[in-house]
């Protein structure tokens, strides 16, 4: 009969537990992201996603040539070094924050508008045995225009 | 006892396995399994990390309300409050397909008063979004200390632009994270569309040829598939599934129209500290193409405010 009183807590706990990890998710965003955009305008838009070591995610969007942007990928302390690449329509890599000491930010204008894809992966600790790591890691955009 | 045991861990299974799927369909991105993807698999927990392969998120980002606003005034575009949809219609909207469509509508009508400084439609336009919020359920996005502070900086472009730049991010990661994605793309859905209606009547056709805001509108193409990933992502929702089917046509017309790229050249700025991606683009869009363009545009936008 224990097994009965058991299952609505375990699963009122691994929803608690998932709504409680969305939340802390935005507050890092804003909290922690966003100031990264410095004096770009933050173009309003919200990616974020609990991310667990060893595991990528995609992100597509178009950049148009009258603006100048920065990206910012941040994730939480507790997470690996997260690796983040741009690359072309062509999947010819323009950037990978790995040769700039896994920066958060990076600036880029266009010469001509471009749908470009962002891959992000969360590094491993490689320590085996143990829970992998998972964290909150949130991609914000802000532009400005040309000058 | 053992029969007993089997279908109290059938059920523990079952309640489980729901939990996890109400849980896991809110993280933002959406989720499936991708060919070719790499993950490292650390010793042990080969089994955990065979789920996190399929736990891939992608993101299918649109520009923002905000955004759109900006292309069109970059483009020396000028303010025309007859394109925008008026506040009085605010009261039409009552399903969650009308509201979601018409909070983007209404962000990108506000961002592009406020990039004007409309100081009075600034504040008509917020109330506005703020009555699609509330009635999409979306709590304290745009409460009264959000309007008061508004109200404040009537004046300050930048400070006006940071709180509908935040009010936006509220209401779409309120969404996500209430495991409303399909509402969240419909207001992104909403806010592209009016901010491609607003160009699209904006151009002089006098003036088409070399007309910066031709450009901008060409440059949406870009951005179809991108609208088309994020709607088939809800695919199965009626209201989505209708919205599918409004872009396809709209998507026809894109098709008529030619980009090409030449490779992109990174190439890095010392002085700036900014890399510029290099390439030539090459488009055509012939005035009959736009005109059809802004026709399919305009008849789609109106089912969306009436």
């Amino acid at each position: 009969m224990r097994i009965y009183r058991i299952i609505p807590v375990l699963a009122l706990l691994i929803i608690a537990t998932t709504v409680n990890a969305e939340a802390q998710c935005k507050a890092f965003a804003k909290k922690i992201c966003l100031p990264e955009l410095g004096s770009y305008t933050h173009d309003g838009n919200y990616h974020a996603a609990v991310l667990v070591e060893g595991e990528e995610a995609e992100l597509y969007k178009t950049f148009y040539s009258d603006m100048d942007y920065r990206v910012a990928i941040c994730g939480e302390e507790k997470l690996p070094n997260i690796e983040f690449r741009i690359l072309d329509a062509n999947k010819n890599v323009l950037y990978s924050n790995k040769d700039a000491n896994y920066a958060k930010t990076w600036d880029f204008k266009l010469q001509s508008s471009q749908q470009l894809k962002l891959v992000i992966k969360v590094n491993s600790f490689n320590k085996q045995g143990e829970t992998p790591a998972s964290g909150c890691v949130s991609i914000m955009f802000g532009f400005k225009v040309k000058k | 006892m053992n029969k007993k045991y089997g279908i109290g861990t059938g059920i523990l299974a079952g309640v489980l396995l729901l939990a996890c799927t109400l849980t896991c369909c809110k993280s933002g991105g959406s989720k499936g399994p991708k060919e070719g993807a790499t993950v490292e698999v650390p010793g042990s927990n080969t089994a955990v990390y065979e789920d996190i392969k399929k736990a891939e998120k992608i993101f299918n980002a649109l520009p923002s309300p905000l955004e759109s606003a900006m292309l069109i005034k970059s483009a020396g575009a000028k303010f025309d409050q007859s394109l925008l949809n008026p506040v009085a219609n605010s009261g039409n909207y009552v399903t969650n397909r009308s509201m979601a469509l018409n909070l983007g509508i209404y962000t990108c009508d506000l961002s592009f008063a406020s990039l004007y400084e409309q100081t009075q439609l600034i504040i008509d336009y917020m109330n506005s979004a703020k009555k699609m919020a509330d009635g999409l359920g979306i709590l304290k996005t745009i409460d009264q200390p959000t309007i008061d502070r508004l109200e404040e900086n009537i004046n300050n472009s930048e400070v006006i632009m940071e709180i509908v730049s935040e009010t936006f991010m509220n209401s779409s990661s309120y969404l996500q994270d209430n495991g409303q994605e399909a509402i969240a793309a419909i207001v992104l859905v909403g806010g592209w569309f009016e901010g491609l209606y607003i160009s699209t009547q904006l151009v002089d056709l006098k003036e088409f040829n070399g007309n910066k805001l031709v450009g901008r509108i060409i440059d949406q193409k870009l951005s179809i598939d991108i609208l088309l990933n994020l709607l088939n992502k809800n695919k199965g929702n009626p209201a989505v599934d209708e919205i599918i089917g409004q872009v396809n046509r709209l998507k026809t017309v894109f098709d008529k129209i030619s980009i090409t790229t030449s490779p992109v050249r990174p190439e890095y700025d010392k002085t700036t500290n900014t890399t510029v991606l290099k390439s030539e683009i090459k488009t055509d869009m012939s005035p009959a193409v736009f005109k059809e363009l802004a026709t399919i545009v305009a008849e789609i936008r109106s089912t969306f405010v009436k």
